[in-house]
């Protein structure tokens, strides 16, 4: 081994602890560059659907608690206050501080999740949920049901029950029987049908929107648990001592994880909740 | 791997890293750049063969029109294995986590990747990717053909979960191994490696990252959706329930479009290298030849719809995914251009890797050019769905990426085994494959016009004559391949010991010993420009290359 000083958390293919910081720092940042483009099929799917069905969107949102969605928001901001100053804390080497706003940080992410389960239990006891499980219960939706017969009644909703093809209606037609129910993703005539309806009365096809809510925020409360997990091993590390001013790199990634899953919030929060 | 033959190989002399240490241990948790290309090395080499295994059971039942040893059913599952398990377990992974975890760290001078422990993690997901894909071929296969399409995979019986939960994995795998290298070839460059000096095999890779760090997180959302789509209904690609399945094929696509450039570029990278080293002359228009990699990466991303112009993509769409998927083929054509050129009044010597090399670029020319008559709207609504696609995928996967792989790997065999396989058998078993693989494929290219659609299990007699030639073919490649097992098992018990440099070459992999010691160089090497072989001279008492007025041996 070369001669010149090579501390322990110094690995032996790098030269200088700097070169091991910035090799780290742009590895975390493809990672989140990764983590970015896995999110970004999902908004992909949120805009597909919205545009080509925005009353499903603006009906459906109302079913969201703006209040809980709100307070979350705040709590994500706040965790990511403690974050960025945690690592201020391991930079200036105030191991105290960093310990204390790692665990407040942690706190803040348990709340989020709190919050979001509780959100959960509300869509799951109204059965507004995803495709097939999307049976809803709510006096609002009852009386929806009786005003606006147009609208699709669950029990079709949630099973694909093959409904008559129409007629043909031209010489032009297809011999090929059309579906059930067109998948109406981007052709240009499902946009025709399916003007947004009257206040009020429910469009069809409302479980995708939750079917999308699910996703989005199930995959970005799977990564708050990664996120807090990560936190909690920082917390183990820096009460074992392991961090210095010269020495902070597993801090200052583990809080640019941190950052990036509240931003996928911020996102999620006016897209979701926030419509109309 | 059994760490018993590799010591055996290495026996005697100094330390390299196959004697470093011992034991099952020392490989499987290693964090040496060296053993775990290996690794892969025989992990992919075990799929290659299991999904070639899969090929030919494939090719004998189109022996005959109707049933000739397989069911439909069966027949519908062997298919989509054999595609599966090439695709996932070997091409993708094939040059750059097996080939290029190798050579990479080396060429560059550097010690090892930039996180070792991070290659390790990828290797073991790597092997938890191919343990989920196994179970699910164990429990019975999967037929959905290994593009997933829905609603067909959300609705038939086989074993779709655990298929796509392992390509789920792997992808992951192949991200953190991007990752890595992208890293690596930014930091880890010694002094006086600037990017202009970098050999363009790593140009290749680092084009390959890209595309692996920014595709393969697409493809992990699909395959989520898609299994959260059977598992829980939830509707997304379901119409019956409102949602779109042609919005899957936008999704599959915007990755596995990218993931054929993920297969070719280091394949394009190998014969960038082989090339200049086999014609003794300096690479013609180096600074094209790179830049073209990374303009295949970046158009790559812009051409997924080309797969939908069947799928009522609007006109306006096919367009302009038509006139995008034909603008690739310029950067492929300058390459092809400046290894001719370099090939021009170059010292041609025509060993193993340089056929393998030679017959790329003849290959790689059929698959490609075939690629813009499937780029052209009007043609494409003919050919689409016909064996003139899979003639044309074989061509650029087959005839392009495995056969560059296999030149890497002849190329660097010495270099990762310290040993020389027998030259003669080489050459005679390089024929055989290429003269098999054109017997099977081309006659493909034929039936396809003809309309002969893919995938079916059973087919009109006046396409036998065709569907027979195709299978002998296959049959031919098949004794290649065996032939090659056999002479790179014996090389390395019985092979030559192998010199510092048998190829001249200038890159720095060849200044270190072969095989390389564990740390891959005892000092720094001195870098030098990648493709100058003026200061190199043949010492037939090693036999092999050294600097001018170097040692003697
Ligand atoms: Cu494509």
């Amino acid at each position: 081994m070369s001669t010149h000083e090579h501390p322990d958390y110094l690995g032996h293919h790098f030269e200088t602890p700097q070169q091991q910081y910035d090799s780290s720092k742009l590895g975390m940042w493809l990672f989140l560059a990764t983590e970015i483009l896995l999110f970004a099929g999902l908004f992909c799917a949120y805009s597909v659907y919205r545009s080509n069905h925005p009353e499903i969107f603006v009906y459906a949102h109302q079913y969201l608690d703006k209040t809980l969605g709100g307070i979350n928001t705040l709590v994500l901001i706040c965790s990511s206050l403690t974050m960025a100053w945690a690592v201020r804390s391991a930079q200036t080497n105030q191991r105290r501080g960093l310990i204390l706003l790692l665990s407040m940080t942690l706190l803040f992410g348990c709340c989020f999740l709190g919050i979001k389960y509780v959100e959960y239990e509300q869509k799951w006891k109204h059965g507004l949920l995803w495709g097939k499980r999307f049976h809803p219960h709510t006096e609002e939706t009852r009386s929806h049901e009786k005003t606006a017969p147009s609208a699709v009644p669950p029990a079709i909703a949630s099973q694909p029950a093959p409904v008559a093809p129409p007629p043909p209606t031209g010489e032009d037609r297809s011999l090929i029987e059309a579906a059930p129910r067109g998948p109406a993703g981007l052709a240009a005539g499902a946009i025709e049908e399916r003007k947004p309806g009257h206040e009020g009365s429910r469009p069809s096809n409302v479980q995708i929107f939750f079917g999308i809510y699910f996703l989005m925020t199930g995959l970005h409360g799977l990564h708050v648990i990664g996120g807090m997990s990560v936190i909690g091993w920082l917390l183990v590390r820096s009460v074992k001592g392991h961090f210095t001013s010269e020495y902070f790199t597993p801090v200052d990634l583990g809080g640019l994880y941190w950052h990036l899953v509240d931003l996928i919030w911020i996102y999620l929060f006016p897209l979701l909740y926030l419509i109309g | 791997m059994a760490s018993g033959d590799m010591a055996a190989s290495g026996a005697g002399v100094e330390d390299n890293y196959l004697t470093h240490s011992h034991g099952f241990k020392s490989w499987f948790f290693t964090l040496d750049h060296k053993r775990i290309g290996l690794m892969y090395l025989v992990s992919i080499l075990t799929a290659f063969f299991l999904g070639g295994v899969f090929a030919l059971l494939v090719r004998t039942e189109l022996l005959t029109p109707g049933k000739t040893i397989m069911d439909a059913e069966t027949y519908n599952r062997m298919f989509t294995l054999h595609g599966a398990a090439m695709i996932f377990l070997f091409i993708i992974p094939g040059i750059p986590a097996a080939l290029g975890n190798f050579v990479l760290p080396i060429m560059l001078g550097a010690k090892d990747v930039a996180f070792p422990r991070l290659n390790l993690f990828s290797y073991h997901l790597y092997v938890a990717g191919a343990i989920f894909a196994l179970a699910s071929i164990a429990m019975g296969g999967v037929d959905t053909g290994w593009t997933f399409y829905t609603p067909y995979s959300t609705t038939t019986n086989s074993h779709v979960i655990a298929m796509t939960l392992g390509a789920f994995i792997l992808g992951f795998s192949s991200i953190f191994t991007g990752l890595n290298f992208i890293v690596t070839i930014h930091k880890l460059r010694p002094a006086g490696m600037t990017w202009f000096k970098m050999p363009l095999f790593l140009w290749a890779l680092y084009g390959t990252a890209i595309i692996q760090v920014l595709a393969t997180p697409v493809l992990g959302i699909t395959l989520l959706l898609l299994i959260v789509e059977r598992a829980l209904g939830v509707g997304i690609f379901d119409p019956a329930l409102g949602g779109d399945p042609v919005l899957y094929q936008h999704f599959f696509w915007f990755y596995s479009h990218p993931a054929v450039y993920i297969m070719i570029l280091p394949g394009m990278g190998i014969i960038s290298e082989l090339v200049s080293v086999f014609s003794r002359k300096h690479i013609f228009g180096y600074k094209f030849i790179a830049y073209s990699s990374i303009a295949i990466a970046v158009l790559g991303f812009l051409v997924w719809g080309h797969h939908m112009f069947t799928s009522g993509q609007s006109a306006m769409m096919n367009m302009i995914f038509s006139a995008l998927t034909f603008s690739v083929a310029i950067p492929s054509a300058i390459k092809v251009f400046n290894w001719l050129a370099t090939m021009y009044k170059g010292a041609i010597h025509l060993d193993t890797p340089m056929l393998y090399a030679l017959s790329f670029i003849f290959l790689f020319g059929i698959g490609g050019l075939t690629g813009l008559f499937l780029g052209a709207l009007a043609v494409d609504v003919h050919l689409h769905d016909t064996y003139f696609i899979v003639a044309h995928f074989h061509y650029t996967m087959m005839g392009g990426t495995v056969i560059a792989f296999l030149g890497g790997l002849h190329y660097w065999w010495p270099k990762m085994f310290g040993r020389m396989y027998n030259e003669t058998l080489g050459r005679i078993a390089c024929l055989i494959i290429f003269v098999g693989f054109n017997t099977t494929f081309f006659t493909q290219f034929i039936m396809g016009s003809h309309g002969m659609p893919r995938r079916y299990y059973n087919y009109v007699p006046q396409f036998t004559p065709y569907h027979r030639l195709s299978t002998w073919g296959s049959y031919l490649m098949a004794v290649g391949f065996f032939l090659m097992a056999g002479y790179l098992l014996h090389s390395l018990f019985r092979g030559r010991k192998a010199p510092v440099n048998p190829w001249g070459s200038a890159t720095l992999e060849w200044q270190t010993s072969s095989p390389p010691p564990h740390d891959n160089f005892p000092e720094a090497p001195a870098v030098g420009d990648p493709y100058d072989f003026s200061n190199l001279e043949y010492d037939p008492s090693l036999p092999g290359y050294r600097r001018r007025g170097g040692p003697k041996a």
